[in-house]
């Protein structure tokens, strides 16, 4: 009665086959990335081929659920918080829940691939490449600050998502980009965002990951920061089931800085990997990284974080500091920070700190009549505060804390 | 009133309190001095309830109720407060919220409602005005980056706004200037009242000048070796324990 279902990576494959005639972009990319996705396969969802860099993450319970193409659903409007938003339902641009942002085209209308991706080397870019139909492309010319916008992705129940996104911010332009992901269900997300920063340019990415508990958020962002230039990224992630961002950052020209900040916060049976590989191609260069995890239930966090300081690149100072804050006996963190330094003349430091909360910090509180389950929230709390306060813009903050808040309140309900 | 009987406590498998039976009455402020490493601070970690010492006999009473039974929040409640030797930072916790969630917490336990955040403010700028501190201590994370004065003067502003019924003070006396010292002293007094008790925990002589104790007790070995008025603590002062100490062995 019931035909066979394909799961896995041969139902992407069998998608891709069926829409491919019909793809927008470069179609002999698109056949590379097939070929490549198919040697590769979904990370951990087969036995006999590993991967290194998924080594803590495996995609097993990804190749075990069936996915349907894009089928848009008529779904809330995300909260107007008075930013001018770019909103994709399901990785189709949705012009009615748009506003009119300068320098934005679909990437439906103008594909481009970009130029920093490596869908030979990770599969997730690769079955990106290969099946991406949408995607935002937002140019902000030499000299504009472009104020704050927002990139929504939505997802419905029972569909895979492949946004492919390219931001290119010319010579001294500003930008806030802030990303928010959410939906309803089961499903996949599986965006691809490449970011230029030109000389003297500044990019602050603030990315909200609200998955639903069941969705499965797998992105991968590449970033190129030239000579002066800043990438000021912070990713909170709250919701999904199975999560990674995983982030490549070019250091390409001297003086060039990027913070990749992060919070994770898992509870239940959730995953969340937080991967990073930042190098520095270039003398005088900066990157700093505080990734923040509260881990709760059986939730499982990762942190991978690599910094690669390339020949010639002297004077570069990097910092990496992983901390997770276990809340049971039952969670777990992986920390894997890497160093791989290749000139002579640097200053890099990394470290990780686990720990439960501090007994004295909860018998202080505790001594002046707070009980204690109250006591607890109010450490977590801070916490996380500390990770937010290098979100500056206040708008931004402000939603980043309200996220907290509730998910909070979903745990205590 | 606080009734202490034969309170004997650990900290692993050493005992650190012998056997201590002490008395305030309410409405008296009792000196505790003594040498360091006689259980001075342990006396006051075990009546607010730190989890760290095992209590392995004796019984503590305030104003009837089971103290040693009661969680550190419910002592609080019931109004035992204790001024921290070394108050403990919060990096991330304001000082006015922390004072406010505190505030709201036992006044909950007694049936009464909260206050906003605008009425909390006002009773709190109040106070600071009247200890002479600083308003943006309030605005401040708990403790971080205050000096070693700021620490103790918050300790103060925390007891003047929750209205303990027994202070326990552990040494917030220590390495305050004389102007700082009276703060302490004008805390512990603006409270005083037949309601109110307070232990006071000191090496000096200085404070209990500002702050006239009704008792003096000395704490030597994890006992009570001595009690007697105001006046012992000016002997002690004068002779120094090993004298005193001597004379009760």
């Amino acid at each position: 009665m019931n035909a066979p279902v394909t799961l896995g990576a041969p139902a992407f494959l069998a998608r891709y086959e069926a829409l491919k005639g019909g793809l927008p972009g470069d179609s002999a990319l698109r056949a590379s990335a097939a070929a490549a996705f198919r040697a590769a396969g979904l990370p951990g969802a087969t036995r006999d081929r590993r991967i290194e860099a998924w080594k803590y993450t495996s995609l097993r319970p990804l190749a075990e659920i069936s996915f349907a193409g894009p089928a848009i659903e008529h779904r809330d409007v995300p909260l107007d918080i008075g930013i001018p938003s770019l909103v994709f339902v399901d990785g189709v641009f949705d012009a009615a829940l748009s506003a009119s942002v300068p320098g934005f085209a679909c990437f439906a209308d103008q594909p481009d691939f970009g130029t920093l991706t490596w869908p030979d080397r990770e599969p997730l870019v690769a079955l990106n490449t290969m099946l991406a139909e949408d995607g935002a492309s937002l140019q902000i010319p030499d000299n504009v600050d472009a104020g704050v916008i927002r990139l929504v992705s939505i997802a419905s129940d029972g569909g895979s998502s492949h946004p492919r996104h390219l931001i290119r911010l010319g010579a001294g332009a500003r930008l806030t980009l802030l990303e928010v992901f959410g939906g309803n269900g089961t499903y996949l997300h599986n965006p691809v965002t490449e970011v230029h920063v030109a000389a003297g340019a500044a990019l602050t990415h603030v990315r909200l990951q609200n998955e639903s508990t069941d969705a499965f958020h797998l992105a991968t962002l590449y970033a190129e920061i030239a000579d002066g230039g800043e990438y000021d990224g912070f990713t909170l992630s709250l919701g999904g089931r199975t999560t990674r961002f995983e982030i490549h950052a070019l250091l390409s020209g001297p003086g060039a800085t990027a913070h990749l900040n992060g919070a994770q916060l898992l509870s239940g049976t959730q995953h969340g990997d937080f991967t990073s590989v930042v190098r520095h191609a270039a003398p005088g260069c900066a990157s700093r990284q505080t990734v923040k995890n509260v881990l709760a239930g059986h939730s499982r966090g990762v942190f991978q974080g690599r910094i690669e300081v390339a020949r010639g690149a002297q004077k570069t100072d990097g910092y990496q500091m992983n901390q997770a804050l276990l809340l049971s006996p039952d969670a777990e963190i992986d920390s894997k920070p890497e160093l791989e330094i290749f000139a002579d003349d640097v200053k890099c430091s990394h470290g990780a700190t686990v720990g439960e909360l501090d007994a004295e910090q909860l018998f202080y509180l505790r001594s002046r009549g707070i009980p204690d389950a109250e006591a607890r929230a109010i450490l977590v709390r801070a916490f996380l505060a500390e990770a937010l306060d290098v979100v500056k813009d206040d708008t931004v903050r402000g939603l980043l804390e309200r996220s907290v808040e509730s998910w909070w309140g979903r745990q205590a309900a | 009133m606080l009734e202490i009987k034969d309170l004997r406590a650990s900290i692993g498998e050493k005992p650190i309190l012998k056997g201590i039976d002490l008395t305030v009455p309410s409405g008296e402020v009792h000196a505790i001095m003594g040498p360091n490493g006689s259980g001075k601070s342990t006396l006051g970690y075990v009546l607010s309830g730190r989890e760290d010492y095992t209590v392995t006999a004796g019984t503590v009473t305030f104003n009837g109720a089971d103290v040693l039974a009661m969680t550190p929040e419910a002592r609080a409640a019931a109004g035992v407060f204790l001024a921290f030797q070394a108050p403990v930072e919060l990096p991330g916790v304001n000082n006015a919220n922390f004072l406010r969630t505190a505030l709201n917490a036992i006044r909950r336990a007694h049936g009464e409602s909260e206050l906003d955040a605008i009425q909390f403010l006002k009773l709190a700028r109040a106070e600071t005005k009247r200890l002479s501190m600083p308003d943006d201590m309030l605005k401040r994370n708990v403790n971080v980056g205050f000096s070693g004065g700021e620490k103790k003067r918050n300790e103060v502003l925390q007891m003047a706004i929750l209205r303990p019924k027994l202070a326990i003070l552990d040494e917030t006396d220590s390495g305050l200037d004389i102007d700082a010292l009276r703060i302490v002293a004008d805390g512990v007094n603006a409270l005083r009242g037949p309601d109110f008790s307070a232990l006071v925990i000191t090496h000096h002589q200085r404070l209990l000048d500002h702050l006239v104790p009704n008792r003096v007790h000395v704490l030597a070995g994890g006992r009570i070796i001595r009690s007697g008025g105001p006046e012992l603590a000016l002997e002690l002062e004068r002779r120094g324990y090993t004298d005193i100490m001597a004379e009760a062995a």
